[in-house]
């Protein structure tokens, strides 16, 4: 079954005490987050369960329809007080339980001081699992 | 197909070659893999006289040149006196040793160590002969993650001897995963299963696997009719009967009478009778039901399964009525999935019109994919109109639904004023579905 694990810069759950944001972190810790995002992945290859991993830049905006003839009408940059995405991880495993646990290992990764951020990362299901054949068709 | 000869069914025999040769089995499955890839490259523009020996041979070459390469010195000295014993003899038993091989593989890539992922891939390599980018393809992952998928389903079975045959259930448990998979990519995987279960009741005669072969058929002939061309759910009762596969329903029973007939019943036979009793029937509204519901305690007395118990469900609530689906529904534990659609769908028959309409929304959130999703929102509307009335005074509003002589709602403080004019306008939340008709508006 497949999973989106979203990493935010913020947004989510109240951070754990002592958090602090990339911008604080010193460029060597900043290297050391990276290469464990990269070496998090490798492993997820290895084990057969990476689908994809991405990271977006903080730059974006809202968009949307202006109506018939009418340029897009954009809303942006992003609020500082809003929701706000930094990447994601999409795997292919075996069970939600699962899921969980690498979630909580993606969320270890180091931040200042070489300490686990434990940052709260966001697990959403894929919907696309097999229709049924059975009764339930019936329905 | 490549040549007239179906390439996919020579690895498994290839690979079985290779292991009576001394190799072992993750290696020379390995070897058989990059030498089909080869093959389906240099084929088309280069025939085998011989493909069968051809795979063999480049298989065999690959394997020594790995077992080089890992100094394993041992393996090839090995592997080379065997070659030369073997050589010789090894065409004239090839075909007889073949069968047993590939029998063998099934059971090998089936065996309960494995996570049922692990055993699918496993199974369309070894036994499918599909390449790692085909089954990646297949299930959406990256082929790198497929790789490695295998070989660690592999490594998981080293200590297992090709040879070693389980349990039956286990190897048609893995086939039916592959079966009710879904179809993505090149490959077809409902079609991919039909043909490894075809060959595998052409080498077992256990007469679960015919059922299962059985099962598969009756499902497969009725496949076009479950959706519509954009992809939405079409329920039994409303499927086009015309647009069943009539030989595949002809050959699904045949198999299925003569396994039946062994008196030796198990799930797949049982879940294929019931799919043979919802064929069998020219409508939706002939179908016997009551029939189906013995089916489902035949198939409870042999697994016991939460699912097949919330199955039943439906089957009793259209055999005895809604009510009695309630009832059987109440053993059926929390958490199945699909429950609360079911329970939706009972209450809807049951009349409860507006406890269903809130289950379907809640089985839309809970739905895996978005065409059940889409399936259960579009259930929520009810199935009979519901009369407003919106009785406006300056800045109040005063809702009545149906025929309320009490206002339902109160709004005190319409923001737009008194002296607001335009257009009305209706709609409803995100993730709900509505139809709306007969709008008059009337000064008072």
């Amino acid at each position: 079954m497949k999973y989106l694990l979203l990493k935010h810069y913020r947004g989510g759950p109240e951070p754990v005490e002592g958090w602090t944001t990339m911008d604080r972190w010193t460029p060597d810790e900043v290297d050391a987050h990276i290469q464990f995002m990269r070496d998090f992945a490798a492993q997820l290859e290895e084990n057969g369960e990476l689908v994809s991993a991405d990271a977006v830049s903080p730059d974006g905006t809202f968009v949307r329809h202006a109506g018939e003839g009418r340029p897009p009408v954009t809303d942006g940059p992003f609020a500082e007080s809003k929701d706000l995405i930094a990447g994601w991880m999409i795997i292919d495993v075996d069970s939600w339980e699962r899921a969980l646990e690498r979630a909580a290992q993606l969320s270890a990764a180091p931040g200042a001081g070489g300490q686990p951020i434990c940052e709260w990362i966001e697990v959403r299901p894929f919907m696309s699992e097999p229709p049924s054949h059975d009764e339930l068709a019936a329905l | 197909m490549l040549c007239g000869v179906p390439l996919r069914d020579l690895v498994p025999s290839s690979i079985g070659a290779l292991v009576r040769r001394g190799a072992d089995f993750a290696s020379a499955e390995d070897a058989v893999q990059d030498a089909l890839v080869i093959a389906l490259r240099t084929w088309p523009d280069d025939p085998p006289r011989d493909p069968q020996a051809w795979l063999i041979t480049a298989a065999w070459h690959r394997f020594i040149d790995a077992a080089r390469s890992t100094t394993a010195r041992r393996a090839r000295e090995v592997a080379d006196v065997r070659s030369r014993a073997v050589g010789v003899a090894a065409e004239a038993q090839r075909d007889v040793a073949a069968s047993d091989d590939t029998l063998d593989l099934y059971f090998l890539c089936a065996h309960p160590s494995l996570s049922p992922s692990a055993a699918v891939a496993l199974t369309l390599r070894a036994v499918g002969g599909l390449t790692t980018r085909q089954i990646a393809a297949a299930f959406l992952v990256p082929e790198a993650t497929m790789g490695q998928r295998i070989s660690r389903a592999k490594r998981r079975i080293s200590e297992v001897h090709l040879g070693e045959r389980g349990e039956v259930a286990t190897v048609c448990r893995v086939l039916y995963l592959v079966f009710t998979a879904g179809y993505d990519g090149d490959v077809d995987l409902a079609a991919e299963a039909i043909r490894l279960t075809r060959r595998l009741a052409g080498l077992s005669d256990d007469p679960e696997v015919h059922g299962l072969l059985a099962l598969m058929l009756l499902h497969h002939a009725r496949r076009g009719s479950r959706t519509d061309p954009q992809g939405r759910l079409i329920p039994l009762g409303e499927q086009d009967r015309t647009s069943w596969d009539t030989r595949l329903i002809q050959e699904g029973i045949e198999i299925l009478v003569v396994a039946l007939a062994r008196d030796d019943l198990g799930e797949y036979q049982a879940q294929a009778a019931i799919a043979a009793l919802h064929v069998d029937a020219p409508d939706a509204a002939s179908t016997d039901w009551v029939q189906i519901v013995e089916w489902y305690d035949e198939l409870l007395r042999i697994t016991d399964s939460p699912v097949v118990r919330l199955n039943r469900a439906v089957a009793v609530g259209e055999a005895d009525g809604a009510a009695a689906g309630l009832a059987a529904l109440a053993l059926v534990p929390p958490h199945v999935p699909r429950r609360i659609a079911v329970e939706a769908h009972l209450r809807e028959r049951a009349g409860e019109r507006a406890a269903a309409a809130d289950l379907y929304t809640l089985a839309a959130a809970a739905a895996a994919n978005t065409a059940e999703r889409n399936h259960l929102m579009r259930s929520v509307a009810p199935s009979a109109w519901t009369h407003l009335r919106i009785e406006l005074d300056g800045t109040t509003a005063e809702v009545f639904v149906g025929d309320a002589t009490e206002p339902d709602l109160t709004v005190s403080d319409l923001k737009l004023g008194a002296d607001a004019s335009g257009g009305v306008g209706l709609w409803v939340d995100q993730g709900s579905v509505a139809t709306f008709a007969n709008l008059t508006v009337t000064q008072g």
